[in-house]
């Protein structure tokens, strides 16, 4: 038996978790246990999927045994699995440190019986988005994730929830309509929606047609993803929901988009035909993004906008179109998912220990908690790119890309890239100063909490017993367990840029992903090159 | 392929409705906008299958080109599936959003206007050091930051004079005052706090 018939279980088995937590709604341990368990299973289901594929190698299921192109398939390639493997990793860290909370708090806080099924269906949707290779299979994977992420953001319904909750579901529909749009126009012209016959059929189109079927997906997808000028619902809709919420789309949601985007410049629509405005999108995406970092006071708002930022990263790394350069994104795409997640999280054990996640009102925690100082300081260091962290390696690999390519905008995005890094630890660097570093007393209104034990002359010191929140285990526990993890990315940067690299290899070639869904004998039409030697022709 | 022109323009009125509703700021009007739109992307997907035709059902006499294709009426079952379940969870949304704050429209968000009203000048990042650190001048005045203003303030009362003011705090300084104050070692560096706490 082929391992990869086993691919659709990613999808139906938290599916199936769900229709189970919701079953026991009102038996709350039971609910913790069958989702943990859930998610742990496809976690390992998963690994055993990129084990299979690990080194190269594509396989396609069909599903209901319908052949392709008329059938719905799912593709498992390296690509494809590396990324369902790391988001249920972070989702499972996620769902620890969730349950945690809400062991600690009780439901009156947030409805925690609700959230379990939501949050599974969330993940299956997440896993359906990665596998899919029909167009129309993804906008319901798309649209499974969104709606539990609309669920999850509104969680508990506050004011300013469904404030949030309004923006980004109306963004985010209009984007489904933009996809939906796009997908009938490409069936109009092509009469296929199953992604590895459109990678033959597209080509076939002439270049006004096909510019425009390609705006379309880039633009619906480029909401998802957050690329500038598309990201401003972001900033405003993440920061409001509860942190492991926010944890979870900061690090997935994001990222769904930039994977279809990915296959959209790969797969369906290779060569450079949209390139340039790509990476004009990607530099504005950075800059922009971390501008807006460097303005806030609020960290979880804070870490919205570098979240914007650094998806101009992983654009860039895809507008470059070569092996280098889409090897480096999709390391980077994997390391980004961890840290931001992580980052997110501590936030959330942050906000927890001093009542506030402003900076202008957190301070002193250095010396209350130096167990956050250091959960807080690894996956910052990481993200603001310093060596010898995956951060850095990921730009690295983005910037050697980018001067190896040679056009001027290559180079004024390695600038921009540069630029953006230094911003990012500027912004970070701020928190710390403020957050860590500076005395509780030098706050503006530092949280009563913080300031009740006088600093102890001879120790340094300053936990008493009346101004100590315990932090449970449970969520400290699952944030060092994904900020591990995020060392361990850069422990196994080498073996994990290897597999990168030839993912990269593997979609620019195509042949290894249509002839997986299509058969061995399916012709692969060439990549039109048209403008390449131009481009050169421009550099320096 | 040939599409029937009164669903095509159905489509676009329904596009255009959508498109100005969404742009409401009331919800009421921006769910009837989602919807139109939802609508509008129905009969899109719908006339990309081509002629009307016999129903798909296989039956060896017919031959292939009779059939109506099947495929774009399964996507807009699905698709109206969705919007259902959207437009359920928009309405809830609007309900809720009329429990809490007692109309509707979208709120601001506060966080937002604050983060535009905060003046350029952060009383910690920006205000003023002990002198030791640095040997440069100071680009600012006053030591609170409160009320403190990025952009000198022309006097412009009509007095005929050339000098222009600065605020500064709740003083108003003299713009060549002003300036000799940003002077090296000028008295604005506080340098009482040397040496102090840390």
């Amino acid at each position: 038996m082929n391992i990869a018939s086993l691919a659709p279980l990613a999808v139906v088995l938290p599916i199936l978790g769900a229709a189970l937590t919701f079953l026991l709604i009102r038996y709350p341990r039971a609910q913790r246990t069958v989702s943990i368990a859930v998610l742990t299973l496809t976690l390992l289901l998963e690994c055993w999927l990129l084990a299979s594929v690990w080194g190269g190698g594509t396989a396609a299921v069909n599903i209901g045994g319908w052949m392709p192109p008329w059938g719905i398939v799912l593709v498992v390639d390296q690509f494809s699995s590396l990324m369902l493997v790391v988001s249920s990793a972070v989702s499972l860290a996620v769902l620890i440190y969730a349950t945690g909370q809400g062991m600690a708090d009780g439901d009156r806080d947030a409805p925690v019986s609700i959230f379990h099924p939501t949050y599974l269906i969330l993940v299956a949707g997440v896993s359906n988005a990665f596998l899919s290779g029909d167009l129309f299979n993804l906008y319901v994977g798309f649209e499974i994730l969104l709606t539990a992420s609309y669920v999850l953001i509104t969680l508990g319904g506050t004011g300013p929830r469904i404030r949030a909750g309004v923006t980004y579901v109306v963004v985010s529909v209009v984007s489904s309509v933009l996809f939906l749009i796009a997908i009938a126009m490409i069936y109009g012209a092509t009469g296929t929606i199953n992604m590895a016959d459109l990678a033959i059929k597209l080509g076939d189109l002439d270049q006004g047609t096909r510019t425009l079927l390609h705006v379309m997906l880039l633009v619906a997808f480029g909401i998802k993803a957050a690329v500038f000028p598309l990201s401003f619902w972001l900033p405003d809709s993440y920061p409001t929901a509860p942190a492991p919420v926010t944890a979870v789309f900061a690090g997935l949601l994001t990222k769904v988009g930039v994977y279809a985007m990915v296959r959209t410049e790969t797969l369906l629509f290779p060569g450079d035909a949209l390139n340039a405005p790509l990476m004009v999108a990607a530099l504005l995406t950075m800059v922009v993004g971390i501008l807006g970092a460097l303005a806030q006071s609020d960290i979880k708002r804070l870490l919205s906008f570098t979240l914007v930022s650094h998806i101009g990263y992983m654009v860039f790394g895809l507008a470059m179109s070569s092996v280098a350069g889409l090897g480096a994104a999709v390391f980077y795409v994997v390391h980004h998912i961890t840290i931001q997640t992580s980052l997110f999280l501590v936030t959330g054990l942050i906000e927890r220990r001093s009542g506030s996640s402003s900076v202008d009102r957190v301070a002193g925690l250095a010396k209350l908690s130096p167990v956050l100082g250091v959960l807080f300081f690894i996956p910052a260091m990481n993200l603001a790119g310093i060596p010898p962290f995956s951060g850095f390696l990921g730009k690295l690999g983005l910037l050697q890309a980018g001067v190896q390519l040679g056009t001027p905008l290559a180079f004024a995005l390695v600038i921009g890239g540069v630029l953006t890094s230094l911003l990012t630890l500027l912004a970070i660097a701020r928190v710390w100063n403020r957050a860590f570093w500076r005395k509780p007393e030098d706050a503006e209104h530092p949280d009563p909490v913080l300031l009740a034990a006088p600093e102890d002359s001879a120790t340094g010191d300053r936990a008493g017993k009346t101004n100590v929140t315990l932090l449970p285990r449970t969520m400290v526990g699952s944030t060092l367990g994904l900020v591990v993890f995020g060392v361990a990315l850069t422990v196994f940067a080498g073996p994990l840029f290897k597999v990168a690299d030839q993912s990269a290899q593997e979609m620019l070639d195509r042949s290894p992903y249509i002839q997986a869904v299509l058969g061995e004998n399916a012709p692969v039409p060439p990549v039109p090159q048209a403008e390449r030697p131009g481009q050169q022709g421009g550099g320096k | 392929m040939s599409v029937n022109l009164t669903l095509l323009t159905i489509m676009g009125a329904l596009y255009a409705c959508g498109i100005y509703l969404i742009l409401e700021r009331s919800l009421t009007r921006v769910l009837l906008g989602l919807m139109l739109l939802a609508n509008a992307t129905n009969l899109l997907i719908l006339a990309t299958g081509g002629y009307a035709g016999l129903a798909p059902i296989f039956d060896k006499n017919t031959p292939a080109g009779d059939y109506n294709d099947p495929l774009p009426q399964a996507l807009i079952l699905t698709s109206i599936v969705i919007s259902f379940a959207v437009t359920a969870f928009m309405l809830g949304i609007i309900y809720r959003t009329w429990v809490l704050a007692r109309q509707d429209e979208i709120q601001d968000d506060a966080e937002d206007r604050r983060v535009a009203e905060t003046p350029s000048f952060d009383a910690e990042d920006d205000s003023v050091i002990p002198v030791e650190t640095s040997e440069f001048p100071l680009a600012m005045f006053g030591s609170d930051g409160a009320g403190l203003m990025d952009t000198a303030v022309g006097s412009g009362s009509g007095t005929g004079s050339s000098a222009s003011a600065v605020m500064s705090g709740d003083r108003v300084v003299r713009a060549e005052k002003a300036a000799s104050e940003e002077q090296p070692g000028s008295l604005n560096v506080d340098t009482s706090k040397e040496g102090d706490g840390k």
